[in-house]
């Protein structure tokens, strides 16, 4: 029986000649990565094994990116500790403010993750990573105690589900579109337990960004990782940011997939995800006559250059509704000064919009653009569960950048078109 | 092992931003957390959860964040159980991982209902509902999660490889 992209990274890493689905194994990981929310509860763990030391001091990462900068004393207790942990173990990739970013915006940027390798990460958005070929996961705090130990983690080796993307999107059709078209069909368990494996020709027209914020999204679908086939794409976005060996995995022919969606993109037309679950999804043109107040452009799924940058094509000349605060969040330092150097600043701020510095800040709930009772916002981010941006009586409708600056300047969910 | 409680219930897709909403999370406190358990989803849960008693919810129980906190919170609230149609995988691995007994049992999700008297034994995978008179019957942990679990967690089966000569 042949195996799946996901399959083969995992026997590789399990030191097996092939792995079956359903079957329990132990694997090496390649990275441990962990945030100023799970890192702190890691740490206490960590200490409970008495290991004294981390595995690989270079195969660890910690970002603080949550509710930093710190927005009270108790979320900057929770990071003196993790910064106070990283310099005990040595630890050099911990990212202090003024060169972190959103953790899954710089892992790739920062050449921590390539093709092939094994992530977990204590942050569910973790999945991002298979944009680049890669299998990354999801997992707790105390997951991330124990592979910081021993380097090592187990897994069910997963059934997987493929998806064939046929056809060029139109101009306004983005990956976020497309993942939240996905979720739509398959429902936000539709893939649970499961790898989505991303393949066919429609690949050539999506960009690295494009591909991020796909994978990002696998786990609103319940699903272990979302993964896609390496490409010509995939290897210049590493050449350009890592110097670490990477291996390509392809799919058996003969894998085994429990179901196989063909997806025309061509078909497709920007899709809003209406509160509270990221499956309530319509296109554009069935959304109606929904009024907001806020659009936060960002996050670990949409707060990269492209993101921004048509954001800024929508947004120029414009100015954003008098009833409405727009706030953009480029996603890292490095995004944060390209998006200056092109002068991106001056169109959004011309608008009417606010920038801030890199956090996932108002995605969670947690600073930088919370919501009142009754508010409703437009937002690139991944969840509009109930109270996800603030208060529990508040909406999240979950767009593309373009679908959200064109609702900044409307006042209303609104089409880039 | 088993359990015996008062059910409280919940629908589908019961995700972690409402077990314990990220406003909570600047600290990882159990005690803390539990005052807040479930707040956005139902007020009235810090009141009227006892020690003991059995959270049963439909499909994907804890979609969402990793925030083991979640599982924390509930464990730290008193709930003995959680009993669902299906978990979604990152509240799975964490509940394992930190000692809150989960059974994944689509029939007893289903027909349990708010406020009946149910037993549940992990050895077997059986569960009882007293009120009800009715029995289901849930598939047993692999071997390999239920080494973990009788070694008290994953923390404690890290230790005891450790111990081993393992790490």
């Amino acid at each position: 029986m042949g195996m799946t992209m996901t399959q083969k990274i995992l026997a590789e890493h399990a030191g097996l000649e092939s792995v079956k689905a359903g079957q329990l194994i132990k694997v090496k990981v390649d990275m441990v990565l962990g945030n100023d929310i799970t890192t702190p509860v890691a740490v206490k763990e960590f200490e409970k094994i008495g290991a004294g030391k981390v595995f690989d001091v270079n195969k660890i990462a910690i970002v603080p990116d949550h509710f930093t900068p710190n927005k009270d004393i108790k979320s900057a207790e929770q990071v003196k500790m993790i910064r106070e942990f990283s310099k005990k173990m040595g630890i050099v990739n911990f990212f202090e403010v003024g060169q972190m970013g959103v953790e899954h915006a710089l892992l790739p940027e920062k050449g921590l993750v390539v093709a092939g390798d094994v992530v977990i990460g204590a942050d569910s958005h973790t999945c991002t990573y298979g944009a680049l070929g890669a299998f990354s996961t999801g997992v707790g705090s105390t997951d991330m105690a124990a592979a910081m130990a021993t380097g090592e983690t187990w897994f069910k080796v997963p059934e997987a589900i493929k998806f064939v993307l046929e056809g060029k999107p139109g101009k306004w059709v983005s990956g976020k579109d497309i993942i939240l078209h996905i979720i739509g069909k398959i429902g936000v368990d539709g893939a649970l337990y499961k790898s989505m494996e991303f393949t066919g020709e429609g690949l050539n027209y999506l960009s690295m960004d494009d591909r991020f914020a796909i994978a990002n999204m696998a786990i609103e679908a319940g699903a272990k990782n979302g993964i896609f086939e390496v490409d010509e794409k995939t290897l210049d976005y590493i050449a350009e940011h890592s110097n670490k060996p990477y291996k390509i995995f392809k799919a058996d022919e003969d894998a085994e997939y429990v179901e196989v969606y063909k997806i025309d993109l061509s078909t497709l037309r920007p899709t809003v995800a209406f509160p509270h679950l990221p499956e309530n999804t319509r296109s554009i043109d069935e959304v109606g006559d929904i009024k907001i107040h806020q659009v936060v452009i960002g996050s670990c799924t949409n707060g990269r250059i492209e993101d921004l940058r048509i954001a800024a094509e929508v947004l120029k000349g414009k100015k954003v509704h008098p009833d409405v605060r727009c706030i953009i969040i480029p996603a890292t330092q490095k995004i944060w000064k390209q998006a200056m150097n092109e002068g991106l600043f001056d169109i959004f701020i011309d608008a009417g919009a606010a920038v801030s510095t890199p956090t996932c800040g108002p995605c969670l709930g947690g600073h930088m653009g919370i919501l009142a009772e009754g508010e409703r916002a437009v937002a690139t981010t991944n969840r509009n569960f109930v109270g996800r941006m603030g208060h529990p009586r508040s909406e999240v409708y979950l767009a593309s950048p373009a679908v959200a600056a064109a609702s900044a300047i409307a006042g209303k969910i609104a089409s880039p078109e | 092992m088993n359990v015996r409680g008062k059910v409280i219930k919940y629908g589908d897709n019961i995700d972690t931003d409402v077990i314990i909403p990220a406003r909570y999370l600047n600290t990882s406190d159990p005690a803390e957390l539990a005052k807040h358990c479930m707040e956005d989803l139902d007020k009235d849960f810090v009141n009227k959860v006892q020690p003991g008693d059995i959270v049963v919810a439909g499909k994907n129980f804890g979609c969402g964040s990793s925030r083991e906190h979640a599982p924390i919170a509930l464990k730290a609230s008193g709930v003995s159980c959680v009993i669902a149609d299906t978990f979604a995988r990152i509240f799975y691995r964490n509940s394992i991982n930190i000692g809150l007994p989960i059974v994944e049992c689509p029939e007893a999700a289903n027909d349990i209902e708010d406020g009946d008297e149910v037993w549940v034994d992990f050895d077997t995978g059986t569960i009882v509902n007293h009120t009800k008179g009715s029995t289901y019957k849930a598939a047993p942990f692999p071997d390999f999660l239920q080494e973990l679990i009788s070694s008290g967690g994953l923390i404690e089966y890290v230790k005891k490889q450790a111990q081993g000569g393992a790490l």
